[in-house]
């Protein structure tokens, strides 16, 4: 790879580090430039015009306009040059793409939680397999956190009361940075971890020997009971409620007209805030869950109802 | 003139005199008085913290304490230091002399500002020495809100205090350019040193309200719970951050806008030739003060602002760019067969503009989203903007400290202990911020109390910088303090420049002008030989 050769800096661990780090190249590159041609002509008007020599004054430049247009326009072709570049490849670092494995992560002052699909948790670390994608769910239980693995050239913001997400495809196996780039508290700067990137066999047996309770969406399942939420969305109940089988990633019609796709935002705000977004037809009775679970139940709970998609398929 | 007129420093000797004046140029040392001393408070902290950070274990003080101090120091350098450095000093100083009148148009409002500064500032030191505050400059919420435990209202109090100082200067500015200027002084005939503070005031009067509503917002919910930022209570964070940017982002350009002024005046008087494209960089600050509302989501690229806003602010902020490099080809260009001296003034401008040209283009890189997502709050960031708010604002005052110098004092500094203050300022800076770009790249997050130890090399190196940089600060403290009392008599215009200012007495008499001056010229005609702009 081109980017091992360069000296100086660890070069990405990600699929899209090396696009980032030609990035950095080019800047890097179109600044030199600039400064070299800048302090060249700074240097030399200086020196040769400096009070004590006797350069030729004669022949100064009179009309000035010629040479503003010219080195606007310069200037603003190059820097659209720069801005279509860059905002190329954040369009694809922010676009997830589909079929990946998807992992929730919940930080908090000042440690981060990961859970995986299979109920496998893990406290400042994460392990994923290499050439994978990685598909990463982040919640933030308090003040607002962020994600940054410099190996990987990303991060993002984890602020409290939404679902953020963040991809990657790790390309190398190997042990790499995980730390909170926003300010969060006291210990804002131990608030550390480690990305472990592993083989796809060593990945299965890491899993294979975690401690398991359920997966995650049958730990949903359980708490989806003991929060009570069964008794109205489930079997033959008394009080309307929609069932939720097949709801996830469907367009649901709104009692206000609107129509939003069941995603996983709209599950965690249908729990906290039932009576911001009713589904058409039925009477907004739902009871607030704020207060009553934390963002890792909340992470169960979508688990689960995004399990019933599948199952509701055979279901006329 | 009479020789025995008495000039505005000894028409009278009492201090209640100073309390109490509404001249300008007095009111202009009582905010130099007070700048220059959180310019020190604001150094100290960030001597404590350079000091902690030359271990990567935070063995020095503890994470609290470490967070007050990162917070202070930001504190204190925007608000306290930076945004009223140039225009409360040299514009209060200067803006009535440059365009011939006697004061500014409102000089009671003036002492007012003066008074709300000082108001603002104690509250903040209050609040910042019986506890602290460790949420950073920028407040965010709900960490500042909701979970931080400093003194984050009373310190939010005293910024909102000071905002109205701001507001009152940025107004008294607008009216006395519109309405004080002297016979025959064209708008294309003001020094771009007066453009440059017109756009400054147009940002502080509109820019400055957001930050005091938002303040205000922060502690209504922090003092009563109403839901506005903590999504707990109902509220949303993101829009803290939209209403703090869209005030902090311009004020950026409030703290390097006259600091352009001030190198403009430099560079055509020290090689003493007319300025290059007068017309363009008077506008470029214009354009600069108007799109730099449009760019505030460029702080919000990671946050979760949509994609498609990341694009707009992303394509303006580059936008934004453009006027700045067109003031730098131009100084450039007026240098081209000038004949330039190597006076203290002139190599703080050169210093200016080599320092603001790398903060320029390495705020290219961070409007570049994708590597934005990378390098954002990291030292990358510190970096570049202590560049462009050091390197270059820092480093535009203390060029507009020499220059105004003997027309303040009335007594000429000496030059070779400035010229040696200015190069020290220039290296010690660069050894202090340049390794911060590495460590940036290297992944170094900002605002860490502990490190990777891999990192220790450029912290070590950043922080031996930082001590040159101690030094070099302190040093025109003393032989400026000297030249007070032993300095040679300036007389009214040592450096044989063209503008009003200098053609009057050294220091100037209470009424700044015997006789009102009438304009006849453009402000930099130095070739062949200068032209007064009166003359």
């Amino acid at each position: 790879m081109w980017r091992n050769w360069i000296p100086f800096w660890h070069s990405g661990a990600s699929s899209y580090g090396g696009d980032v780090d030609l990035l950095f190249i080019g800047l890097l590159t179109v600044s030199l430039l600039v400064t070299a041609l800048l302090f060249t002509l700074l240097l030399t008007f200086a020196i040769r015009y400096r009070a004590t020599s006797d350069a030729d004054r004669g022949h100064r430049i009179k009309k000035s306009w010629h040479w503003e247009v010219g080195w606007t326009t310069a200037t603003f072709v190059a820097f659209l040059g720069l801005f279509v570049w860059g905002a190329t490849l954040y369009l694809r670092i922010f676009d997830a793409p589909d079929h990946t494995l998807s992992i929730y992560v919940v930080a908090k002052q000042w440690m981060w939680k990961a859970q995986h699909p299979g109920g496998q948790r893990e406290i400042n670390e994460l392990h994923i397999p290499v050439d994978r994608t990685v598909r990463l769910t982040l919640a933030s239980q308090d003040v607002i956190h962020s994600f940054f693995v410099p190996a990987f050239r990303v991060k993002h913001d984890v602020v409290p009361g939404r679902y953020q997400s963040l991809w990657f495809k790790a390309e190398r196996t190997g042990v790499f940075q995980l730390l909170c780039a926003e300010f969060c508290g006291t210990d804002h700067s131990a608030m550390t971890g480690r990305i472990v990137v592993m083989k796809p066999d060593d990945y299965t047996r890491w899993l294979s020997q975690q401690d398991v309770d359920g997966t995650l969406a049958a730990q949903g399942s359980a708490l989806f009971r003991e929060l009570g939420c069964s008794g109205c969305h489930m079997g033959t109940s008394t009080v309307r409620a929609p069932h939720l089988d097949g709801l996830y990633g469907r367009p649901v019609p709104l009692a206000d007209g609107r129509v939003v796709v069941a995603d996983e935002r709209y599950i965690r705000d249908s729990i906290l805030q039932p009576r911001a977004e009713v589904a058409a037809g039925y009477d907004p009775v739902m009871p607030s869950f704020a207060g009553r679970v934390d963002e890792e139940g909340l992470i169960k709970l979508v688990a689960y109802i995004k399990s019933l998609a599948n199952g509701a398929e055979a279901k006329p | 003139m009479s020789a025995a007129e008495p000039n505005y420093l000894t028409a009278d000797f009492r201090l209640r005199s100073w309390f109490i004046t509404t001249d300008h140029k007095r009111v202009a040392l009582l905010f130099f008085a007070t700048i220059t001393l959180f310019f020190f408070l604001g150094g100290a902290a960030a001597t404590l913290i350079r000091l902690e950070l030359l271990t990567p274990r935070g063995d020095l003080v503890t994470s609290d304490v470490y967070n007050r101090l990162f917070t202070m120091h930001g504190v204190i350098m925007v608000w306290f230091f930076l945004i009223p450095s140039i225009p409360t000093t040299f514009g209060n100083f200067m803006v009535p002399l440059m365009i011939g009148a006697r004061d500014l148009a409102f000089p009671r409002l003036n002492l007012t500002s003066w008074y709300l500064f000082l108001i603002g500032g104690a509250v903040t030191l209050y609040a910042l020495f019986i506890g602290g505050v460790d949420t950073g400059w920028t407040f965010y919420t709900p960490f500042s809100t909701m979970y931080s435990n400093g003194h984050v209202v009373l310190a939010v109090i005293g910024v909102f205090i000071t905002g109205f100082s701001s507001i009152l200067t940025g107004l008294n500015f607008i009216v006395t350019i519109h309405r004080l200027r002297a016979p025959g002084l064209t708008w294309y005939r003001l020094p771009i040193f007066l453009w440059s503070l017109y756009a400054t005031s147009v940002i502080l009067v509109l820019a400055t309200p957001v930050l005091a509503i938002t303040l205000l917002l922060v502690a209504i919910e922090r003092l009563a719970g109403v839901g506005i930022f903590d999504p707990k209570l109902g509220g949303d964070p993101l829009l803290f951050q939209h209403l703090f940017w869209f005030y902090s982002h311009p004020a950026v350009y409030i703290m390097i806008l006259p600091g352009m002024g001030v190198v403009t005046e430099l560079v055509t008087c020290f090689s003493r030739k007319t300025l290059f494209g007068y017309k363009f960089v008077a506008w470029a600050s214009m354009a600069i003060a108007a799109v730099g509302f449009f760019v505030w989501g460029h702080h919000m690229f990671v946050s979760g602002q949509s994609v498609f806003a990341g694009l707009v602010f992303s394509f303006m902020s580059f936008v934004v760019a453009v006027p700045s490099a067109i003031k730098v080809f131009n100084w450039t260009a007026t240098l081209h067969k000038g004949w330039v001296h190597f006076d203290a003034p002139m190599l703080y401008a050169l210093g200016f503009i080599g320092l603001f040209t790398i903060g320029g283009l390495t705020g290219l890189f961070l409007a570049s989203l994708a590597f934005d997502v990378w390098v954002t709050d990291t030292y990358f960031v510190i970096a570049h903007f202590h560049y462009i708010m050091v390197g270059g604002m820092v480093t535009a005052y203390f060029g507009g400290l020499h220059y105004w110098w003997p027309k303040i004092t009335g007594r000429l500094y000496p030059e070779y202990w400035a010229r040696a203050a200015a190069i020290l300022i220039f290296f010690g800076f660069n050894m202090t911020f340049f390794p911060q770009f590495i460590l940036g790249i290297l992944g170094m997050p900002r605002r860490y109390h502990a490190y990777d130890p891999a990192l220790q090399v450029w912290n070590v190196l950043s922080s031996a910088g930082a001590s040159v940089l101690a030094i070099a600060y302190a040093l025109p403290l003393f032989y400026l303090g000297w030249s007070l009392f032993w300095g040679r008599k300036a007389g009214p215009n040592p450096w044989r420049a063209t503008g009003l200012e200098w053609q009057t007495s050294s220091p100037p008499p209470k009424h700044n002008f015997i006789e009102t001056p009438v304009v006849r010229r453009g402000p930099y005609e130095y070739t062949p030989d200068p032209v007064p702009q009166n003359a």
